[in-house]
C-alpha cells in the first residue's frame, strides 16, 4: 500500500472531523462550555493536525496547530470563550476546509486566507492568554507552545515558496533529556531542515544552532515524531556569532555527511518534499470514490442477508423433498441452484464490506518497534508480511492492543541485546516478523522473533515460585501457555516497556473474547513464534452441531479437539460425583451435557454416548453428547439483546429449518457443572440458578 | 359552546387508551396496544436450560432471537396447554422484544379514563405493582397489566438484574 492510498482516507476523515468540529462549536454554550465538547473539538483539531503533518500539508497543519493551541487553553479553562471567539474558530474551520479541498485537488491553499486567520488567531492568543500568562497556575514551559508572532513571520516566509531562503533564520534548538540514540536521529532530521551551525551539550540539554528557513513550529512538528514537545525548546538567535564554541570537534562529523546544497534546496521547499513527490500520480481524483456508512447499517444488511441464506436453505430443503417424491420440476431446480449461488455471492460481497486489510494494524508497528527498541537499546529490523490480508473491522480494532503488547514483549524478553547477539554468533540486528494470512476459515497472525526463545525449565521454576500447579511432564505448548496465566509475572525483569499496562493474561483474554486463541512455539536460543488464530469475522462461527436428547447445540469448532467412544474401563469416578476419563494417559473431567443442561430423554449411559474432547481457557474437558451431526458455519446471534446471559451458553444461532440452536460455552459449562455439584444432591432451585453469575466460583 | 364541547371531547379522546385483550384460562387481561409489535403462533421454541419454568425458551423472529414467557405458568394457572388457539404476543418493552404466551387474543378495546378503576391491593402471584388498573366494560372485567413493569421486574428474570451487581 502506497502512502497515496492513505490520502483519501485522510481527506475523508479530516472532512468528518471538521464537520464534527463545526457541529460542536455551534452547539457550544459559550457561557457554560461543556468540557466534553471542548475536548471533542480539541481532539478533532489534534487529529487533523497529526494527519496533515504526516502527509505534509503544511499550511493546513500550521493553521490547525494554532487553532489547537487556542483550543487547548479553552479546554483547560485558561481561555474564556466568547461568542466572537467561537465565530473566529468557525471561520478558521472554514478556512481549514478550503485548505483541505485545495490539497485534495492538488492545488496550493489560499495564502492570504491562511495568513489572515493565523494572525487573527494569534492576536486572540496574545490578547486573551497574554493577560493570563502572569497567572500563577501556568507552568513556565507551557506558554512556549502558544503561538508567538515570530513563527507567523516565518510561516509566511516558509510558505511563500519563492526559494527566498532567508539568511537570518538562526534558531537555537535545545533538546532536553533526550537519549543519545534519539539525539543522533534528531540532529540528522535537523540537517534535513537546514544547516547545522554548531552543536554541543549533554543528554540533559543538547543545543543545536540551526540555520533554517523553516519556522520553529515546523521544526518542532518534525521532531515531535521522535520526542515529546516538552523536550524541545526553540529560540531564535540574533546573529551567528553569539554562539560559543562554534566548531567543536564532534560537530563536524555529523554535519559532514549531509551535503549542503541538497539540504538547502529541500529546506526551501517547506519541510515536506516527500509527500509532494508522491502526490503527483493521484491526479483528478478529487471526488472520493468511497462512502462512509455507519456500521449499524452494514450490520443490518449482514443480518438480512443471513436471513436470506436461511430462507434459501429452507426452500432448498423443500425442493429436494419434492424431488424425492418425484414431483420435481427441472426449471424449479435450476431456479433454486441459481438462487443459491446468488445468495452465497451476495453474502460474500456483504461480508467483505466489513473487511479491512491488516495494513491498518501493521502500519503502527514500525513506530512501536522503533520506540521500544530505542528504549531498550536494541537493534531491531521489522518485517511485515501479508499486509493485505483482510479482517473484520471490529476485530481489527480489538487486535491492536494485544498485538502491541506481544510485540513489546517479544522485543523486551525475546530479542537479546546487540552485544549478546554478536557474542553468540547471531547478527546484531534482531529480526521481528509480523505476519498475517488466511488459514481455513481463520486468520493467522504471527509475531516471530529470532531472539532467545523461551526456557522451559525457567518457566516451570517460575510457575512453581508463583504457586501454579505444574508438572515436568507437561508438553512444551502447555508450559509456554503458562506465561498467560494470571499473576504469572517474571517479576525480576519488569521494565518500563513490558510489565506495564495489560498483562499477558489480559492479552489472552482479549483474544479469546474475539473467539480466537493464542499458541506459542519457541525454541531455546532460536526464537519465539506467537500465533494468534482468529475467526474471520465475529458474525460467523465454525461450529460442530451436536445432539443431546432431541435438542441441537453448537460447539465452536475451534474448541473441539477430537471425539471418541468412551469405554467403560477408561471412566473413573472421583469423590462420588465427579467422573474423569482417561484419554491417552491424561485424565480429563467429564461433563455430561444432559446433566448440566437438564436435557430429557438423553443417553445417560456414557459408554453409549460420544465424548467430545474440547479445550477452553487452556484446559481440556470431555463432553458427553448423544450424537455428532456435523460441521457447519453458523451466524452468531446475541442472546443478551432481548434476554440475558445464560450460564454455559455463549450465544445462539438460527439453523437451516428456522429454529434456534444455542452455542455452548465450554468453560461456562464446566463452571456450571461444578456449581451444580457444589449445590449438592438437593434439588437446585431454578431461581437460584438463574441468578448464578458467570463469575469464578470462589 | 359547541367549541367548548369539542375541546372536552378531544381532551377525553386524548386520554382514551387502546388495549389488546387476551385470555389466560377464563380470565381476561389487557395490555397497552402500543407495546404490541405483532401476534404469532406458538412454535419452534428452543428451551433454555436452567431458566425459570415460565421462560419457555427462545425463538427466531425473522432473525431476532426472542425469549418466550408463558404468563399462564407465571400466574400459576393449572391448565397449561399448547394448541391451535395458543398465541404469542410479541411486545416491545425497554428496547427489548419479548414474546408472551397466552390462551388467545380476543379484541382491541378503547377504554375511557372513567372505565379504568384502580387495582385493589391484593395478589400474591400478580402484585398490584404490575397492574395499571382494572378495566370495567359492561359485565366484563379486564385486568390491565403494566407489561413494561412486569417484564422488566427482577422476578421475571428476563433482564440482567442491576440491583445486585
Amino acid at each position: 500500500m502506497d502512502i497515496a492510498d492513505f490520502f483519501d482516507t485522510f481527506f475523508e476523515e479530516a472532512e468528518e472531523l471538521l464537520s464534527d468540529m463545526e457541529q460542536h462549536l455551534l452547539e457550544l454554550d459559550v457561557d457554560d462550555p461543556d468540557s466534553e465538547q471542548l475536548n471533542a473539538i480539541f481532539r478533532a483539531a489534534h487529529s487533523i493536525k497529526g494527519g496533515a503533518g504526516t502527509f505534509g500539508f503544511t499550511v493546513l497543519q500550521k493553521t490547525t496547530h494554532i487553532l489547537e493551541n487556542l483550543l487547548d487553553y479553552a479546554r483547560k479553562g485558561e481561555l474564556t470563550l466568547r461568542a466572537d471567539l467561537v465565530d473566529t474558530f468557525l471561520e478558521a474551520k472554514d478556512i481549514m476546509h478550503e485548505q483541505l479541498d485545495a490539497y485534495r485537488s492538488e492545488e496550493e491553499p489560499n495564502q492570504e486566507a491562511f495568513e489572515r486567520i493565523c494572525q487573527t488567531l494569534q492576536q486572540i492568543a496574545l490578547d486573551e492568554i497574554g493577560q493570563q500568562l502572569d497567572g500563577p497556575t501556568i507552568p513556565a514551559a507551557e506558554p512556549k507552545a502558544a503561538p508567538t508572532p515570530v513563527p507567523s513571520e516565518n510561516d509566511a516566509e516558509a510558505n511563500s515558496n519563492n526559494a527566498e531562503a532567508s539568511s537570518n533564520g538562526h534558531l537555537l534548538v535545545a533538546l532536553l533529556n533526550v537519549e543519545d540514540k534519539d539525539r543522533i536521529l534528531l540532529v540528522e532530521e535537523l540537517e534535513q531542515l537546514g544547516e547545522v551551525q554548531s552543536q554541543s551539550g549533554d543528554a540533559k540539554r543538547y543545543e543545536v544552532v540551526l540555520k533554517s528557513s523553516d519556522s520553529a513550529d515546523d521544526i518542532e512538528a518534525v521532531m515531535c515524531f521522535i520526542i515529546e514537545p516538552d523536550q524541545i525548546e526553540i529560540t531564535a538567535v540574533e546573529g551567528v556569532a553569539t554562539e560559543p564554541a562554534p566548531a567543536e570537534p564532534e560537530a563536524s562529523t555529523p554535519a559532514a555527511p549531509a551535503p549542503q546544497a541538497p539540504a538547502e534546496s529541500t529546506a526551501s521547499k517547506a519541510s515536506a518534499p516527500k509527500p509532494a513527490a508522491k502526490e503527483k500520480p493521484k491526479k483528478a481524483a478529487a471526488e472520493s470514490s468511497s462512502i462512509r456508512v455507519s456500521v449499524d447499517k452494514v450490520d443490518q444488511i449482514i443480518n438480512l442477508v443471513g436471513e436470506l441464506i436461511i430462507t434459501q436453505s429452507m426452500l432448498d430443503q423443500t425442493v429436494s423433498d419434492l424431488e424425492d417424491q418425484s414431483v420435481g420440476n427441472a426449471s424449479l431446480q435450476n431456479g433454486m441452484s441459481l438462487l443459491q449461488r446468488n445468495a452465497r455471492d451476495l453474502q460474500e460481497a456483504v461480508m467483505s464490506i466489513r473487511m479491512i486489510p491488516m495494513e491498518f494494524v501493521f502500519s503502527r508497528f514500525p513506530r512501536v518497534v522503533r520506540d521500544t527498541a530505542g528504549k531498550l537499546g536494541k537493534e531491531i529490523e521489522l518485517i511485515t508480511e501479508g499486509k493485505s490480508t483482510e479482517l473484520d473491522k471490529s476485530l481489527v480494532e480489538r487486535i491492536t492492543d494485544p498485538l502491541t503488547h506481544l510485540v513489546r514483549n517479544s522485543l523486551d524478553h525475546g530479542v537479546e541485546m546487540p552485544d549478546v547477539r554478536e557474542a553468540i554468533g547471531k547478527p546484531r540486528v534482531g529480526k521481528l516478523t509480523l505476519s498475517a494470512r488466511h488459514q481455513g476459515g481463520n486468520i493467522l497472525i504471527e509475531v516471530r522473533d529470532d531472539g532467545a526463545g523461551m526456557d522451559r525449565e525457567r518457566l516451570l521454576a517460575k510457575a512453581r515460585e508463583n504457586g501454579l500447579n505444574v508438572s515436568d511432564t507437561m508438553s512444551d505448548e502447555e508450559v509456554f501457555q503458562l506465561i498467560f496465566a494470571p499473576g504469572f509475572s517474571t517479576a525480576n525483569e519488569v521494565t518500563d516497556v513490558s510489565g506495564r499496562g495489560v498483562g499477558m493474561d489480559v492479552v489472552k483474554r482479549n483474544i479469546q473474547s474475539m473467539g480466537g486463541r493464542v499458541e506459542i512455539q519457541s525454541k531455546l536460543g532460536e526464537g519465539t513464534n506467537t500465533r494468534i488464530v482468529l475467526p474471520l469475522t465475529l458474525a460467523i462461527l465454525d461450529g460442530m452441531s451436536i445432539k443431546v436428547g432431541g435438542e441441537t447445540f453448537i460447539l465452536p469448532l475451534s474448541t473441539v479437539l477430537e471425539s471418541l467412544q468412551p469405554a467403560k474401563d477408561d471412566m473413573y469416578a472421583m469423590a462420588g460425583d465427579d467422573v474423569v476419563i482417561k484419554v491417552r494417559d491424561e485424565y480429563l473431567p467429564v461433563i455430561a451435557i444432559h446433566e448440566v443442561l437438564n436435557v430429557e430423554n438423553a443417553i445417560t449411559d456414557p459408554t453409549k454416548s460420544i465424548a467430545v474432547i474440547v479445550q477452553g481457557e487452556g484446559r481440556r474437558y470431555a463432553m458427553l453428547v448423544d450424537e455428532l451431526i456435523g460441521q457447519q458455519q453458523v451466524v452468531v446471534k446475541n442472546l443478551e439483546d432481548n434476554y440475558r446471559k445464560v450460564p454455559g451458553i455463549s450465544a445462539a444461532t438460527i439453523l437451516g429449518d428456522g429454529s434456534v440452536a444455542l452455542i455452548l460455552d465450554i468453560t461456562g459449562l464446566h463452571r456450571l457443572s461444578r456449581y451444580k455439584k457444589e449445590a449438592g444432591k438437593k434439588v437446585v432451585n431454578n431461581q437460584n440458578l438463574s441468578s448464578f453469575k458467570e463469575a469464578e466460583p470462589s | 359552546m359547541s367549541q367548548a364541547n369539542n375541546g372536552a371531547v378531544l381532551a377525553a379522546e386524548a386520554e382514551n387508551r387502546e388495549f389488546l385483550v387476551f385470555s389466560l384460562g377464563d380470565e381476561e387481561y389487557a395490555i397497552d396496544i402500543l407495546k404490541v409489535q405483532e401476534i404469532r403462533g406458538y412454535e419452534n421454541v428452543t428451551r433454555i436450560a436452567n431458566a425459570p419454568e415460565f421462560i419457555k425458551g427462545v425463538t427466531n423472529l425473522r432473525g431476532v432471537i426472542v425469549p418466550i414467557v408463558d404468563l399462564r405458568i407465571k400466574f400459576h394457572f393449572d391448565k397449561v396447554e399448547y394448541g391451535g388457539q395458543t398465541v404469542v404476543i410479541v411486545v416491545n418493552v425497554a428496547d427489548r422484544v419479548v414474546g408472551i404466551v397466552v390462551d388467545g387474543v380476543s379484541d382491541v378495546m378503547t377504554l375511557t379514563p372513567d372505565q379504568i378503576k384502580p387495582a385493589p391491593e391484593f395478589g400474591v402471584t400478580l402484585s398490584s405493582d404490575f397492574l395499571s388498573g382494572l378495566g370495567s366494560l359492561d359485565d366484563r372485567m379486564l385486568v390491565l397489566v403494566d407489561i413494561d413493569k412486569l417484564l422488566t421486574s427482577d422476578e421475571m428474570a428476563l433482564v440482567e438484574s442491576t440491583s445486585n451487581q
